[in-house]
């Protein structure tokens, strides 16, 4: 009975996921519009009054249903099939342990798909670093040379910002002691200081990171259009091109999760409004926290589409370098000032 | 670590699965399907393919790789380490600082050697 329960939770979840991504993908061909002075999409749903273009994820959504899959003749067709799968599977995935509400054992309800998971932080990256499968993949099956020179780099670029990533939020686990993201956020309550301020080049190396795993501009080297049409994912066309783009955005929305969790102090709002401490309970509580927790996630996710459209794409030896000799170090020095400090302050 | 906490994963898991093939599926019953011969073409902006596509790359992949594999299992050793840090003391501080210091003079090391060039 529990676990149908669960069920739910988890399908209700899921499609909640894909309808924000449906909307992040307008907000963006939006925020794409207003930044080349354009006006973007605003005739879907018009005929029914419907203002600002607000039905084309429908329309998207559909065009992409009804186009043809073309199945070149030369790819390696079961890779080239499930390819796209693993895409959208290991996005969902890493979603598993992200809490985008309160989660214990006296709230209403736990805010988290899989609850008192305790590697938590170690989860997202595991799983993350699966979505590398489906570009490399995507990029080797297609036959194709843009597709697999697209494949290459990602994977070279997708393992470089991992070791970068992971490092820089060593500095959080090693101030609050804990793998599970929870607790992190609850620390953070506790002492009403975020992440951001007590590990400030973590915070920045984080992101850094963060926009080269998610292949945001300006790290959009696997895709990089004007050089190899649309590197690894050249050859998809229809549903299977529309689920690589799906992945991606959910890969987004996580990302941006845990920027929030770790060094956004989750729903903390510094004690300025009630029903945001950790001790509070019941469903005014837990409104409230998710409320605080989708503005603060959005807000990031609109600044990764505000980068896209200000900073040009890195050259790939520039990539390269700035992962290996720049984020390595700087991580591994955050780490070791970190430790120090916390043993002096400790005693 | 219990494992019935992991169960919520592997409902995650079936959703996944039908939110990843579902779509298939359906676009598979669905979309119009004209085959001809151009459009199996490989895409290549409507020039022929020329030559092999699976050719031999370059070989800095492969050292990146390389180096890749090191500082995962150096990051995977300091999770633990991170984690249970207030209860250990001084001394994993000092353990970890000379852990840290062998891999960063690796790092060094194949940085004075030219491996991080991208000719």
């Amino acid at each position: 009975m529990a676990a149908i329960g669960i069920l739910i939770k988890i399908f209700i979840v899921a499609n909640v996921l894909m309808g924000a991504v449906a909307y992040l993908i307008w907000v963006e061909r939006k925020i794409a519009a207003y930044a080349q002075d354009r006006i973007g999409p605003n005739r879907a749903g018009s005929e029914f009054g419907i203002p600002f273009g607000l039905l084309q994820p429908l329309a998207d959504g559909a065009k992409m249903l009804l186009k043809e899959g073309v199945l070149p003749a030369y790819v390696n067709k079961p890779l080239y099939l499930i390819a796209p799968v693993i895409a959208i599977i290991a996005a969902l995935l890493g979603f598993a342990v992200v809490p985008f509400g309160p989660v214990g054992p006296n709230q209403v309800m736990d805010f988290q798909i899989a609850p008192y998971v305790d590697i938590g932080i170690l989860w997202v990256f595991a799983v993350g670093s699966l979505a590398v499968y489906a570009v490399i993949l995507a990029g080797w099956s297609s036959n194709n040379k843009y597709s697999f020179i697209g494949g290459l780099r990602s994977s070279a670029q997708l393992i470089s910002y991992e070791i970068p990533l992971g490092l820089s939020i060593l500095g959080m686990v090693l101030i609050t002691g804990s793998l599970d993201l929870n607790a992190i956020i609850r620390w953070q309550n506790e002492h009403h200081v975020w992440g951001v301020f007590v590990s400030p080049l973590g915070f920045i190396i984080f992101l850094v990171s963060a926009f080269a795993e998610t292949n945001r501009l300006p790290f959009d080297l696997p895709e990089s259009e004007q050089e190899l049409v649309g590197g690894f994912h050249t050859e998809y066309s229809g549903m299977k091109f529309g689920m690589f783009f799906l992945g991606e955005y959910v890969h987004v929305i996580t990302v941006s999760a845990l920027t929030v969790i770790l060094f956004g102090g989750g729903w903390d709002l510094w004690g300025l409004l009630p029903y945001l401490n950790y001790k509070d309970v019941g469903w005014i509580a837990a409104i409230a926290k998710l409320s605080v927790f989708s503005v603060k996630v959005a807000a990031v996710i609109l600044f990764m589409m505000w980068i896209r459209w200000t900073l040009p794409r890195f050259r790939y030896d520039q990539l390269m370098d700035l992962a290996w000799k720049s984020l390595i170090p700087l991580a591994l020095l955050n780490l070791f000032a970190t430790a120090v400090v916390l043993q002096i302050v400790r005693g | 670590m219990i494992i019935s906490n992991y169960i919520f994963i592997g409902l995650l898991l079936l959703v996944a699965m039908t939110f990843g093939l579902a779509p298939i599926a359906l676009a598979h019953v669905v979309a119009p399907r004209k085959r001809s011969r151009v459009k199996e073409v490989a895409y290549e902006c409507g020039v022929l393919t020329h030559g092999e596509t699976w050719v031999r790359f370059r070989i800095q992949y492969y050292i990146y790789a390389l180096l890749f594999v090191v500082f995962d299992i150096e990051v995977v050793f300091l999770f633990p380490w991170a984690a249970s840090y207030a209860d250990l003391g001084i001394f994993a501080l000092v353990e970890m600082t000379i852990f840290l210091a062998i891999l960063l003079v690796g790092l060094i090391y194949a940085w004075a050697k030219g491996v991080l060039r991208w000719v």
